[in-house]
């Protein structure tokens, strides 16, 4: 394409590009202030000095995050059900998956129409609520991840890469003697790399952002995900610092929003550092998704 | 079809099963697992027309018909609330979902390739941050009193806004935190929609004499119209189902008056205030409604673009 640039061209690319620079400032710069509040002295953050750069630099928020048990246990309990429960994600996605998109399933449509209908028609909360009670999964951790085992978005997705591998190398595996689970170790899932790879970090996300099932299924604060956790400090209008807490002979200078910063921060550092990765693999995720749809 | 016929089409699919049982056996979990947590509540959902106990259960609460259903549509909270959702949805559908095309659009228009890589970068990562980090950092960049924008606006003379703590502003946050979360990670479906625009078509409207503009108008746009129009149907099925978390977060009892929509009302009143029927009964009006959106949106958009769902 060789378009001759005419003077308005040129000044709209100008303006474009100017506003799409502002633009990405707005989407990072809140992070910056964020990031830069939890590094500064409660002086520096309620005079409103702090705008990217630390004032007064400290680190005494995060030490005071650190020395809190119970997020420490909320961190916990948020990398084990993202570890698990993008383990039992997989899994059941593709047990589901593998055998739909083989041609031989007989009856293959009717799952597929099932899957399709739930994707339509959801449950109101209450009813999900009661079968999570009279099934004793409320208060624990399998709350958190057995209801959302399988996306239906994301059963379509692997069911059509499932169906992308061709039935010769399936038909082959069979004349040759090999059961069903052995090809599906041996040949589907070496071949299956990549979409395991998208769908379990977008699985992954999510488990690392859950909230909302939290807020409904568990009320026992020892099980509370990081999210919930940093919800009630950030809604919390004073962190209740003990002032026997001896290890902070700098209590006074400190404020609780440092404290949310810090925890905020804490929380969104692990995205952070797999989004190179991440980045990767949700763009091609997303393109197969919307060829389905 | 005479009788033996049937027989042995029968016997066929017996032999298929037999012969493929292990394909069968290794999708059961997966059935099971959508029959008893998608369909057994969707069945469950029978509770809005009983009066529901919980220790009574499905089958010994009493039937109560359409009561629970006369009793939202007579409740001052309902419709205050229905007034809410409708609205928000009404201006995320004008200002939310057209942003990603916007933002789309120009990116594309961006030349240099090195550059628009890092601006795509940048507007993706929001979208992975939780509601609980998005309304977190809000709340730390809008607090009236250490908040940045807050100093912003002191710094160039005016009063300071509590914006989460006046319900006038709530909505105003509540769509424009979404547009900052999302609408950059919206782009890339539009992105790969614009990629995959023949080049030839802008070469033969450069020879005609279209302006930028004129092609954008005239070969962009109809290009990207199948995918807005899915996009769109998708869009207004979930008119009414703005997403409990992303409001939640923000809800406080200061401006709960504007904000609050009927997830989290079902939340407030079902869960926390124990009322099982009445808040069936509203989730169910809303499901219902939503199917109605996608019903007719379908059919409007068959008759009139040709794009369809289904």
């Amino acid at each position: 394409m060789n378009r001759k640039p005419t003077a308005g061209w040129q000044v709209f690319n100008g303006f474009n590009l100017l506003f799409l620079t502002l633009l990405s400032l707005a989407m990072l710069l809140p992070f910056l202030n964020v990031l830069a509040q939890s590094f500064s002295s409660s002086e520096a953050i309620v005079n409103g000095k702090v705008l990217f750069l630390p004032v007064h630099f400290t680190s005494i928020n995060y030490q005071y995050v650190f020395s809190d048990m119970a997020i420490w246990r909320s961190f916990g309990v948020t990398v084990y059900i993202t570890v698990v429960g993008t383990l039992i994600n997989l899994i059941a996605t593709a047990s589901l998956a593998y055998p739909v998109s083989r041609p031989e399933y007989a009856g293959r449509n009717v799952v597929v129409i099932m899957v399709l209908i739930t994707m339509v028609f959801t449950a109101p909360l209450i009813p999900n609520f009661i079968l999570m009670k009279n099934l004793h999964l409320t208060n624990s951790l399998w709350a958190l991840m057995i209801p959302g085992a399988i996306s239906a978005f994301n059963f379509f997705i692997m069911r059509s890469f499932f169906m992308q591998i061709p039935s010769e190398l399936i038909d082959s595996g069979r004349i040759d003697g090999c059961s069903e689970l052995r090809m599906i170790w041996n040949i589907v899932l070496p071949l299956s790399k990549p979409v395991m790879a998208s769908l379990g970090i977008f699985y992954a996300v999510s488990h690392w952002n859950t909230y909302q099932n939290a807020l409904y299924y568990i009320n026992k604060p020892a099980l509370w995900p990081l999210q919930v956790k940093l919800r009630q400090l950030i809604v919390s209008e004073d962190i209740s610092i003990d002032p026997n807490a001896s290890q902070f002979s700098g209590l006074a200078h400190m404020d609780p929003e440092g404290i949310k910063m810090a925890t905020i921060i804490i929380a969104t550092l692990p995205i952070i550092i797999i989004y190179p990765f991440l980045q990767r693999h949700f763009v091609k995720g997303m393109m197969v998704g919307s060829v389905k749809s | 079809m005479n009788q033996r016929a049937q027989v042995s089409k029968g016997k066929a699919m017996l032999r298929t099963f037999w012969k493929y049982k292990a394909l069968y056996l290794i999708s059961l979990p997966g059935i099971i697992y959508f029959i008893v947590f998608k369909y057994v509540p969707l069945l469950g959902s029978v509770i809005a027309f009983q009066d529901y106990n919980i220790f009574d259960g499905f089958t010994g609460s009493k039937w109560v018909g359409f009561d629970n259903f006369t009793r939202m549509f007579a409740h001052y909270d309902f419709l205050n609330i229905l007034k809410n959702t409708v609205l928000i949805g009404v201006y995320d559908l004008l200002l939310g979902f057209p942003a990603p095309i916007i933002l789309a659009l120009l990116l594309n228009e961006l030349r240099l390739v090195v550059y628009k890589r890092v601006l795509q970068t940048v507007v993706y990562m929001p979208h992975f941050l939780s509601w609980v980090i998005v309304s977190g950092i809000a709340i730390g960049i809008l607090s009236p009193s250490t908040g940045a924008v807050n100093h912003f606006i002191t710094w160039l003379g005016f009063e300071p806004i509590y914006f989460l703590g006046e319900e006038s502003w709530i909505r105003s946050v509540l769509i424009t935190s979404g547009i900052w979360r999302d609408s950059g990670y919206g782009t890339i479906i539009y992105l790969a929609a614009l990629a995959g625009i023949n080049p030839d078509l802008y070469e033969a409207s450069e020879v005609d004499g279209a302006n930028r503009w004129r092609q954008t108008i005239s070969i962009t746009l109809p290009s990207l119209l199948p995918t807005i129009m899915i996009l769109f149907l998708l869009h207004i099925g979930k008119f009414l189902d703005f997403g409990f978390e992303r409001v939640f977060v923000f809800l406080n009892p200061l401006n709960k008056e504007n904000g609050e929509i009927l997830d989290t009302y079902i939340y407030s009143q079902g869960l926390l205030a124990q009322q099982f029927s009445y808040t069936t009964a509203i989730g169910l009006f809303k499901a219902v409604v939503g199917v109605i959106f996608i019903v007719t949106g379908n059919l409007l958009s068959k008759k009139t673009t040709g794009e369809s769902l289904y």
